[in-house]
């Protein structure tokens, strides 16, 4: 088990004060129409207007954010900017990939805690849509030939060098999606712990039919008016809601769908994975100091967080793991938590942390702990859907799930919950918070 | 952007030489306007330093010291000479035109003219290397003073024009034979006619500048002049080409239609002056100089251009009514109420001149329609895209209505129905900010019955603005009893800050502008109910010096705007306001309401209405029939007090609907045409057909 020195006792009350989102575009085989800034300036400003205060009170902006295009380097702090904060407002960008959303709020909560802080507007923006085509890395060196090359004879036999092969782009977002050390892409990894835990096709697709139902049932009764603020671009195209959920979705339908990471007899499709998407969101963060300077009205306070890490080809079980650490620390049972948004990175893998938590084997052996969980209630997961409806922009994605758990909490008069997300690469991220 | 740390050094931002970062603190040289002095290398450095004024102008007395500087420099020689600007703004904005207002006589401003031209000729005959340094504007004598130097190093953001034809004109200090001289004949000629400005990479390109570098390198540039390693340039490649006579002719010919199809040359002369002279003369540099300043002098005197002046300082006097005393803050952010045609394009417009604006409509499609149209006017002002971002990023969609509290200034651009717009102020007014103004678009709403039921109605305002917001200048700041000084002073200084020229009105009836206007819309359309063809009509107008006919106006305005309005000025003023045709009125119920529903009077295609080519012409009374009820009401608001006096009347007409300006305004035209002519007119008009006509008490 990890360490266990995340007391918060003695610490500064950190509070979740309002929060608003993009609604999340899915990505249609070419740029969109916003860069992770442009969405970051869509989602802050209307955040910004309703707040009591002037966009130049924060102390500083964290944004999370995984690809970072070539024209907006520190995208945290050119949104900063851009949303007319003052040139004097520090900013920084955190990248853990698919947690980056949720470590700007954990890095924020860290700053107000301390002390150092009072102020902090932190968020995710992530354009998966603008991912670059790049050169093969042999192109790269033929081109680097070809510039060093000296006099032209040198030069055209340098050119000559070229094979028609070579100009064949890879894509970026798949070398991105893909992790290094094991050599398994994202969805691989969710095979394997499907496997595990004996997830089926059938199961994984029931979820994903309910994160869509669910998702399209909040959109129609309004339960994210509030937090989905609408986008528009330069063209004067209104983007007013998420566009991926499909109100039709049946289990019949998703059948019919093809595996796409390991063909033939994989079970992980596109319909029951998450959507690749574009979206941004942000969250206020404020000290007790902060809420009463500016006449705050805070909705939740942030009472713990955790990360963790494990094998990256099992990467899909990490909130398994982060839940176990943070029921263990505030000695909790599942009970104890009213709600909780767990990332729908893939249906499978959202049920094999369902099953894990409920398996005495892995709390066992893995976890150390004496027993299992026991089964947490549907009801109280993702109720108003999921990635796999809505997509999932991997840096926004950890940011939205705790904008979501605060705003849902509110409405259902509800006191604690967690939201938590699986991190590419092998780790995990959870924040438990409370309504006020 | 500049934050709080780069505007503490804005002031060493100018690269001045041996003058260092303050060169205001010295004042110990013996000229008001120039200070001299020289660097370690032995280079001078003139600063152009207006005193009194916050830009450069040329005036005589600014000439007569030149002369003296020049006095100086000859009995010592530098050298080199730097020649720039001592304000932060500008290099020179052009020659001093208040004191062609003094010039009465053909040869009282040759004589003027040519004491000018032998003195600018000393700076051109200097016998070290000159160079002029230009950041921000060089425009008309200012350019011309440039161009009198061997070199020209322009800084990032210059920008370069000759906008004398504006005024009636053309260049007088020499520019006519020095431009054709130093860039391609036809972009010389292209420029002085059209009067647009060219800036800075463009400038490069045509030769206009020898150098164009950041304000940083600007000693490093003089430098290389001085040390004759930057080269001088020759005369353009077509420059021998337009030394043949017919050669000139031939292009002059295009030149003139041309030009005749922008401003018909009866009403204005100088472009054809300009390409005659250049026709003529053109042969070389030299004999246009010389020619020039004859032909400079018969074009001041005309009446054309002592019109057009007129209407510069009717600008001028419209604009320093937005300057109010330092301790009224500036509005820094606007947040507009309806996102229909009129509240989208001036949140826009706003966003574009650096406001920040949040824009709220019930119809989020509205509000993103609205940007897209901003998007378009930053694509067809030919911003670059860092430019636009920036303005879409400040023009904020507020969906769920909670920009008010932030703002300075709220405006209502809601429909115009009492109750609306009380609802609104009710939901509004308790939101604002200390000090906020609240403002409304109406333009048919007495402000008297706006105000009922406000807690502080001293903070309401009428901010009227004229369709299409980003091409006309004017907007009607409605006063009312219970305004107070800071929101009225306030309103106008917002309106200043948005570049567009605010004219103080009273709440009367449809203003000012509308009441002038309508009942010349209307004439238009009764003569129209008369079988008179449209385009028969508009030809009238057009040719009277209207930027565009009654009838396409009507339709660009929209009928439904325009029989509301008449409606209510009939019911309000109770006047003899001629009711609309059953058939207007049929139009309007059928939505088909001008130019935004695509038909209207006119059928419209692509923003441009379809017109006959050949229609008939229209009865001779026509031209009286538009103009007098225009004029009349003109007077009746004189009377009134709707507004303060003639010139801003004028002003307002010339600004607010185009009226045409080389006339220099309605009441200037009805004093041309003397009182007494207009009022036997209108009592002629009267008997013909109806007492719409029967004449203001004004005009006996």
């Amino acid at each position: 088990m990890a360490n266990d020195s995340h007391s918060t006792a003695g610490h500064r009350p950190v509070y979740l004060v309002d929060g608003a989102r993009t609604p999340f575009l899915k990505a249609r085989g070419r740029p969109g129409p916003f860069t992770p800034v442009d969405l970051a300036v869509q989602a802050g400003r209307p955040l910004l207007m309703r707040q009591p205060c002037a966009p130049t009170a924060f102390d500083q902006v964290i944004l999370g954010c995984v690809n970072v295009i070539s024209e907006e380097m520190n995208p945290a702090r050119v949104a900063a900017l851009r949303l007319g904060m003052g040139e004097n407002m520090p900013a920084f960008t955190v990248q853990i990939n698919c947690g980056s959303g949720m470590q700007s709020i954990d890095t924020a909560y860290r700053y107000i805690q301390s002390g150092s802080s009072d102020l902090i507007l932190a968020g995710g923006a992530e354009a998966l849509s603008h991912s670059p085509l790049l050169l093969q890395q042999r192109t790269v060196n033929w081109l680097a030939d070809l510039q060093l090359a000296k006099g032209p004879m040198a030069k055209l036999k340098a050119l000559s060098r070229l094979r028609l092969g070579m100009l064949k782009p890879v894509v970026g977002l798949e070398r991105g999606l893909t992790d290094p050390i094991v050599e398994l892409n994202m969805g691989q990894t969710a095979e394997v712990i499907a496997q595990l835990f004996g997830i089926t096709r059938q199961q994984a697709d029931e979820y994903a039919v309910s994160s869509h139902l669910r998702l399209a049932q909040a959109q129609k009764e309004g339960w994210l008016d509030n937090e989905v603020v609408p986008a528009i671009a330069p063209d004067g195209t209104l983007y007013p809601e998420d566009n991926g959920v499909r109100r039709d979705s049946s289990v019949e339908h998703l059948a019919k769908l093809k595996p796409v990471f390991e063909r033939p007899y994989g079970i992980v499709t596109a319909g029951n994975s998450s959507q690749i998407t574009d979206g941004a969101s942000w969250m206020i963060l404020a000290s007790e100091e902060a809420v009463k300077k500016h006449n705050l009205t805070p909705k939740a306070v942030i009472t713990d967080s955790h990360w963790s890490a494990l094998d990256p080809q099992i990467m899909g079980l990490g909130p398994a793991m982060s839940i176990a650490q943070l029921l263990t620390r505030h000695n909790m049972s599942l009970e104890d938590i009213d709600l909780w948004e767990l990332n729908e990175a893939f249906a499978v893998q959202v049920l094999a942390c369902l099953a894990a938590l409920d398996d005495d084997t892995f709390c066992r052996e893995a976890l150390g702990l004496k027993q299992r969980f026991g089964r947490i209630d549907m009801e109280k997961l993702n109720v108003d859907g999921g990635a796999v409806a809505l997509g999932h922009p991997v840096g926004t994605s950890g940011n939205r799930i705790v904008l979501h758990l605060m705003n849902t909490l509110e409405r259902k008069g509800l006191k604690r919950g967690i939201a938590t997300q699986c991190i590419g690469g092998g780790q995990a991220g959870a924040m438990m918070i409370e309504r006020l | 952007m500049t934050g709080p740390v780069f505007s503490a050094l804005q002031a060493r931002a100018l690269e001045l030489g041996p003058f260092g970062y303050e060169p205001g603190q010295d004042s110990s040289g013996p000229w008001k306007h120039w200070q001299l002095k020289r660097d370690d290398e032995g280079i001078a450095w003139l600063l152009l330093n207006k005193a009194d004024s916050s830009v450069n102008v040329i005036s005589a007395e600014v000439l007569e010291e030149l002369s003296q500087v020049l006095n100086e420099l000859e009995a010592d020689l530098p050298k080199a000479l730097v020649l720039r600007s001592g304000k932060t703004g500008s290099f020179c904005v052009g020659a001093d035109i208040k004191e062609f207002r003094h010039l009465h006589s053909e040869t009282e401003v040759k004589d003027k003219l040519s004491h000018a031209h032998a003195v600018v000729n000393r700076l051109v005959d200097l016998r070290c290397p000159t160079v002029a340094v230009i950041h921000g504007a060089a425009l008309g004598g200012g350019l011309e003073l440039a161009l009198c130097c061997d070199y020209r190093i322009a800084v990032k953001g210059a920008t370069f024009g000759t906008p004398e034809v504006l005024l009636g004109l053309h260049p007088g200090l020499g520019g006519t034979g020095r431009l054709v001289d130093l860039i391609s004949p036809v972009q010389a000629m292209t420029m002085m006619l059209t009067g647009k400005n060219t800036r800075d990479k463009k400038a490069k390109a045509l030769g206009l500048v020898d150098a164009l570098v950041q304000e940083r390198h600007v000693a490093n540039a003089v430098r290389a002049v001085a040390d004759g390693k930057l080269s001088r340039r020759k005369n353009h490649w077509t420059a021998k080409l337009f030394r043949i006579d017919p050669v000139r002719r031939y292009v002059g010919k295009k030149m003139r239609s041309q030009a005749a199809s922008k401003a018909p040359p009866e009403h204005y002369p100088a472009p054809n002056a300009l390409i005659e002279l250049w026709e003529r003369h053109g042969r070389s540099g030299k004999d246009l100089l010389r020619h020039e300043v004859s032909s400079f002098a018969r074009l001041l005197t005309s009446e054309t251009s002592r019109n057009l002046v007129r209407v510069f300082f009717l600008r001028e006097q419209l604009k320093g009514l937005s300057s109010v005393s330092d301790d009224i803050p500036p509005v820094k952010q606007v947040h507009v109420i309806g996102a229909g045609a009129m509240g989208g394009d001036i949140a826009g417009w706003c966003a574009i001149q650096g406001l920040r604006v949040t824009l709220f409509d019930t119809q989020p499609e509205m509000i993103a329609k609205a940007i897209g149209k901003t998007a378009d006017l930053c694509r067809k002002k030919r911003f670059s895209s860092a430019d636009t971002r920036e303005v879409l990023d400040r023009l904020i969609p507020d969906f769920t209505h909670q920009g008010i509290g932030q703002a300075d200034l709220v405006l209502e651009a809601v429909p115009e129905k009492l109750e609306i717009k009380h609802k609104v102020f009710a939901e509004v007014e308790p939101q604002l900010k200390e000090g906020a103004i609240l403002a409304s678009n109406t333009s048919s709403i007495p402000l008297e019955q706006l105000q009922e039921g406000l807690k502080q109605p001293e903070r309401l305002v009428g901010v009227h603005f004229f369709n299409p917001v980003a091409q006309m200048q004017l907007v009607e700041v409605v006063k009312h009893s219970a305004l107070n000084d800071h929101t009225y002073d306030r309103a106008r200084q917002f309106v200043g800050q948005i570049s567009r020229l605010p004219c103080p009105v009273s709440s009367a009836p449809g203003f000012l502008v509308n009441r002038a206007l309508t009942p010349y819309l209307i004439e238009a359309i009764m003569m129209l109910d008369e079988g008179v063809k449209a385009e028969s009509i508009d030809r009238v107008a057009l040719d009277f010096g209207m930027p565009m006919g009654p009838i396409e106006l009507a339709d660009q305005v929209g009928l439904d705007i325009c029989l509301g309005v008449a409606d209510m000025l009939r019911e309000r003023l109770d006047n003899d306001l001629p009711e609309a045709p059953q058939w207007f009125r049929d139009k309007v119920e059928q939505g088909k309401l001008g130019k935004k529903t695509g038909e209207g009077l006119y059928l419209w295609d692509k923003g441009k209405p379809k017109k006959q080519g050949q229609a008939p012409r229209a009865p001779e009374e026509t031209l009286d029939r538009l103009i007098l009820p225009m004029l009349n009401a003109c007077m009746a608001c004189l009377s009134e007090k709707v507004v303060e006096d003639e010139e801003l009347l004028d002003g307002a007409m010339i600004f607010g609907t185009g009226f045409a300006p080389f006339r220099g305004g309605p009441m200037k035209y009805a004093h041309e045409r003397g009182f007494g002519d207009i009022h036997q007119r209108l009592q002629q008009l009267a008997q013909l057909h109806g007492e719409r006509f029967n004449p203001d008490a004004g005009w006996s």
